[in-house]
């Protein structure tokens, strides 16, 4: 027990009490990943007869595991004022980036993609 | 000199400055795992419409294991759970219980690693044989009796070398019949799933294995999962080191030591953030 002498922060039971909620939500978040991976994988068996709907229900269930990863696992529901500037600093350009490439996405050059030429 | 605000908040941004550091790598992250994803949807949106590989360079669906891939998906969302416990662990002075997430949490990574490169074989021996009739069979192949090996990079076979080495025939064990969402036909009379065929070299005008060159989706898919399975792969050797060598520091600076931990999950924590867009755009779209 020598190693539980050196408590690294304010380490009185209040304290202590809110780390274990922590980890009883920790814990939840678990088992609604793992929910949200089975649910992706049953949702590609479903023909949804359009490719835009399959892609935004993958995205969409994607979106909520990521969310539950960044807000609870990486603490963004509770942090400091900078973090946030960062992350909407990086928002703004990915959104960018995304905007761009969905642009772009039917102004390729001629016959260079339609051709079905098989180069090896 | 000593390194200010390790575990002091700075008082203009009332974070450690590691905090700081890591948001601001992951923001650069963030571009450019964004950037390989752009790449990905731009290929995947201009390729011809059908099914790979009747139709030349359409997009290929349900060549990845999915079974494989949810699995995988689940371990690395296990050790994102274990290396936040750990941090918790140390919030509430559990030593003990820190190391044993710690090493649950990188027993995964390298679980992970195994079985993305058992992927990886798969795919090197897997080929593409277009025939000179127009149709095409894919499947592993057999070459004088043997399956060409991943680890052995200069074993891929081409029409050229098959034309060198003068071979007369291949062997394909055939893969079995796919619609377009790439789920496998099961019809009447279906001849058993991996029959082998033999093919006449004189038959053949096309062949490749599963790698980048032959086709976009292999480019693309190879690229950015080996980007981030060398973000699993670093991360992996960081946790470890703070597992082990670098857990001393808890005897001498606990609080840093904890914001240590903080800082290499938060890392650890966006490599599975993308994984978890990979795992669906790769394998299922």
């Amino acid at each position: 027990m020598s190693e539980h002498s050196n408590s690294p922060a304010s380490g009185h039971d209040d304290h202590d009490h809110d780390i274990a909620a922590h980890v009883k939500t920790y814990l939840i978040i678990f088992g609604a990943l793992l929910l949200g991976t089975v649910i992706t994988v049953l949702m590609y068996y479903v023909d949804f007869s359009s490719m835009a709907v399959t892609v935004s229900v993958a995205l969409f269930i994607a979106s909520i595991k990521a969310f539950l990863v960044a807000a609870y696992f990486m603490h963004l529901m509770s942090e400091k004022k900078l973090v946030y500037s960062l992350l909407i600093l990086s928002g703004i350009f990915f959104t960018g980036l995304m905007g761009l490439t969905l642009w772009g996405t039917h102004d390729h050059p001629r016959n260079t993609i339609s051709k079905t030429v098989y180069v090896p | 000199m000593e390194i200010p605000y390790t575990y002091k908040a700075r008082p203009d941004t009332g974070l450690y400055n590691a905090k700081v550091g890591i948001w601001l790598f992951l923001a650069s992250e963030i571009m450019l795992f964004g950037a390989l994803f752009s790449a990905y949807i731009l290929l995947r949106v201009s390729a011809p419409q059908g099914f790979w590989p009747d139709t030349a360079l359409a997009w290929p669906r349900g060549l990845l294991n999915i079974p494989i891939g949810t699995f995988n998906t689940a371990v690395l969302i296990t050790s994102s759970v274990t290396v936040v416990l750990a941090w918790a662990s140390l919030k509430m002075n559990n030593f003990g219980r820190f190391r044993i997430y710690m090493v649950i949490t990188v027993l995964c990574a390298f679980a992970f690693l195994g079985i993305k490169s058992s992927e990886y074989n798969d795919k090197f021996t897997h080929y593409v044989v277009r025939l000179k009739d127009g149709k095409a069979v894919t499947g592993h192949l057999t070459v004088n009796g043997q399956h060409p090996r991943f680890w052995n990079f200069s074993d891929q076979w081409s029409v050229a070398r098959l034309a060198t080495e003068k071979v007369a025939e291949i062997k394909v064990a055939v893969d079995p019949e796919r619609d377009i969402h790439g789920h496998v036909k099961h019809h009447e009379g279906a001849s058993a799933e991996h029959a082998e065929r033999t093919i006449a070299t004189s038959d053949i005008e096309f062949m490749g294995s599963y790698t980048p060159s032959t086709h976009p989706f292999f480019a693309v898919y190879f690229l950015i999962t080996a980007l981030h399975g060398l973000h699993v792969l670093g991360g992996a050797l960081v946790l470890a080191y703070f597992a082990f060598p670098g857990a001393k520091m808890w005897k001498t600076n606990p609080e840093q030591f904890t914001n240590r931990i903080e800082v290499g999950g938060l890392f650890w924590h966006f490599v599975d953030l993308v994984w978890i867009f990979l795992f669906p755009v790769v394998y299922l779209l």
